[in-house]
């Protein structure tokens, strides 16, 4: 970002490539595949880079608001000093934070999750799928993320985005506002869980595995270590597999 | 004829009216025990939510079967308050069935749809009864349940059940007595459903029939205004409460959590920003998140004294579905229970809120409030809007910002934060790394 403002130019988005999507060796994947998508379609975008830090969403839920708004204020600081008018992001708690929290702190962005982006890339023309793809007449389940879903009402592009893609479609039973948390929101990703008698991820796997799905596609960073440990525990891995949206987009799209 | 009847039916209404005023004012004073908090934006929303959720069950119907058995009884409910307004005016003025002669055949047609509605209580409160002892259905036979709970449930549909019998005696008996041409008695064009109790009356003498009409009468009668003042001392409080409950209820993305603003002046002035604010500090600057329910809002009162307990937020609680000891039911219960302590600690004359203990500690354990992921089922699932989660994260900001007793591993992960900007520990210069296999990818 500081290049291309250094350069008079004003992107038409910023992307926010979150903790996850900047270190998570698994979620760096998602953050490539959505830059190659981006950069395919021509969209103008720019990254943060190391001027990014983390929303503070953990911190927040975590019960230490002072960090959180440290957090919160130094990244409105470093947004409004570029005039961002645009955030889309990978991330469904970023999204929630910086969508609905950090306009009380002075940072007032129009915020898209990445499905909602992929949803107007694809009803715009500008993405276009084959079809035929590796993934046509697959059945694919798709895992509501709370952030997403519960937290801001997003249910249908993520939906939009699988259709697109010519898969078949198969929900759990605990899906949309009903879905079930994968167990690692709340800073619950932070931690080991409280003592139960199972892991929520394990409980959540079970359920997308009796779908018959043949990959479970998920919009969180956070979901996708969760489903993919599940997935793991159940010694499933070679025959399931877990995507994020744009992963499977890119697929399809050969890049 | 005597006055006696009319005299004490009076003071028994009196002495009602005067005990759920009293009561009232009780279970307001411990509501706004809870902060002071004004939400009254877009009363337009307000109202509409109040009458989508609250008046039309809208979030009762994700749940088929109990919401068509409950939906009974709720229409009952309001229909036959018709009836008891009949009952009063009766009751004041001696009359009997005062409405008859004035409405004629349409007066058949009601008191025939009344007990229509009264064979439907008397069912879905058996089905319910069913539900919770035969059938043991999960969320109604949790551990937070035992005792108390589970027998106001039995006791709140056992009293139902035996008010809708009154009604079907007292119409049973009262035609049978007309029939026979008691001139104190109006002859109805016939009444379907009690007219199947007649077999059992029907060889009765009129004295011992005029006996049981009245004794059913006044059963009903005194047993309605009882159970008014039972309802203010049991979860039964649901069927006055869900509707300020809805109209107060979040309007904003349930994602979104409070700001705390006290927060953001010292933020700023750590960060070196002006601050807008150039009054004086507050002289006491209150807690940190809430430790007891005054720190709580009195929302957050309000939406415990409406819970009726049905369980659907912990049924779909992630934590509590997988066993950790976290129930957003038993988070609700405990602010009422707390509310009640605190409440009748004050009136005895005791200190109140500084009574050694408190909510958090007390009531809801660390451990509870730790296995919460702020996933908002619990939320979502609440046919009345109630916000367990508000709780629960106001309870853990006092733990992290007044105890600094988090768990160690979010302690690191706080660490991590203030150090690299990020919950892991990772450099912040490395954060664009992940373009490095793009660029690569580019010069190939």
């Amino acid at each position: 970002m500081a290049e291309k403002a250094a350069n008079g130019e004003s992107p038409e988005i910023l992307f926010w490539v979150g903790c996850a999507g900047s270190f998570d060796d698994r979620y760096k994947a998602v953050t490539q595949a959505f830059v190659k998508i981006l950069n395919k379609v021509g969209t103008s975008f720019a990254v943060l880079g190391p001027e990014e830090g983390c929303t503070g969403d953990p911190a927040r839920r975590a019960g230490n608001e002072f960090l959180f708004q440290m957090q919160a204020v130094s990244n409105i600081q470093v947004m409004n000093g570029y005039n961002i008018k645009r955030v889309v992001t990978a991330c469904p708690h970023c999204f929630n934070t910086i969508k609905n929290e950090y306009p009380a702190l002075g940072g007032n962005y129009e915020v898209v999750h990445h499905s909602q982006f992929l949803q107007e890339l694809i009803n715009a023309g500008k993405i276009v799928l084959k079809g035929g793809g590796e993934f046509k007449g697959k059945k694919i389940t798709f895992h509501d993320s709370c952030y997403l879903g519960r937290a801001n009402d997003v249910y249908e592009a993520p939906r939009e985005v699988l259709k697109a893609l010519d898969v078949e479609l198969v929900e759990m039973k605990r899906c949309r506002t009903k879905g079930l948390c994968c167990g690692a929101g709340g800073a619950q990703m932070f931690k080991e869980p409280e003592p139960g008698n199972k892991d929520i991820n394990i409980e959540r796997t079970e359920e997308a595995l009796a779908t018959g799905a043949s990959a479970i596609a998920v919009g969180c960073p956070f979901c996708l270590t969760m489903m993919t440990d599940g997935v793991k525990n159940k010694n499933k891995e070679h025959e399931v597999q877990v995507y994020d949206l744009s992963e499977l987009i890119a697929k399809d799209m050969g890049i | 004829m005597s006055i006696l009847p009319q005299l004490i039916f009076f003071l028994i209404f009196a002495a009602a009216g005067f005990v759920l005023y009293k009561r009232i004012t009780y279970l307001r004073r411990n509501i706004f025990l809870g902060k002071a908090e004004t939400v009254n934006d877009q009363p337009d929303k307000r109202w509409k939510t109040m009458l989508l959720v609250a008046l039309g069950q809208k979030k009762m119907f994700k749940r088929i079967i109990p919401a068509f058995l409950h939906l009974l009884i709720y229409v009952a409910f309001i229909v036959i308050n018709l009836e008891v307004l009949e009952f009063i005016i009766d009751g004041i003025t001696n009359s009997h069935r005062i409405f008859a002669p004035l409405l004629g055949s349409t007066y058949t047609v009601a008191m025939n749809i009344f007990e229509f509605l009264a064979i439907a209580v008397l069912v879905s409160c058996v089905a319910f009864l069913i539900r919770r002892n035969v059938m043991k259905v999960g969320r109604l036979t949790q551990p937070e349940l035992k005792g108390w709970p589970a027998l106001d449930a039995n006791l709140i549909l056992i009293i139902e059940i035996v008010l809708m019998l009154a009604i079907l005696s007292m119409n049973a008996t009262d035609q049978i007595l007309a029939a026979r041409g008691n001139d104190h008695y109006v002859l109805l064009e016939g009444l379907f459903f009690s007219s199947l109790l007649h077999p059992l009356f029907e060889g009765m003498s009129d004295g011992s029939l005029v006996f049981i009409e009245r004794f059913a009468w006044w059963f009903h009668i005194i047993g309605i205004l009882a159970f008014s003042v039972y309802i203010t001392y049991s979860k039964h409080l649901h069927i006055f409460l869900a509707f300020p409950n809805t109209w107060y209820s979040n309007l904003k993305p349930k994602g979104e959590m409070q700001n705390m603003p006290e927060v953001t002046n010292e933020v700023n002035m750590m960060l070196g920003i002006p601050t807008e604010t150039t009054q004086d500090p507050p002289a006491e600057i209150g807690r940190f998140g809430a430790k007891d329910i005054n720190d709580l809002s009195w929302v957050n009162v309000m939406n415990a004294y409406s819970c009726t307990e049905c369980g659907r937020c912990t049924s779909e609680c992630p934590a509590n579905i997988t066993g950790k000891k976290l129930s957003p039911r038993k988070i609700m219960m405990d602010v009422r229970d707390r509310a009640e302590e605190v409440g009748k600690n004050i009136d005895a004359g005791l200190p109140g809120l500084d009574d050694g203990k408190s909510l958090l500690g007390d009531f809801i354990t660390k451990e509870e409030i730790n296995a919460c992921t702020s996933c908002n089922a619990c939320v979502e699932a609440c046919p009345i809007n109630i916000d367990p989660l508000s709780i629960i994260l106001q309870l853990r900001r006092y733990v992290a910002m007044e105890e600094s007793g988090t768990p160690a591993q979010w302690n690191a992960m706080f660490q991590n934060m203030e150090t690299s900007f990020s919950p892991w520990k990772f450099a912040p210069t490395d954060r664009f790394n992940w373009a490095d296999k793009l660029k690569e990818e580019e010069i190939k």
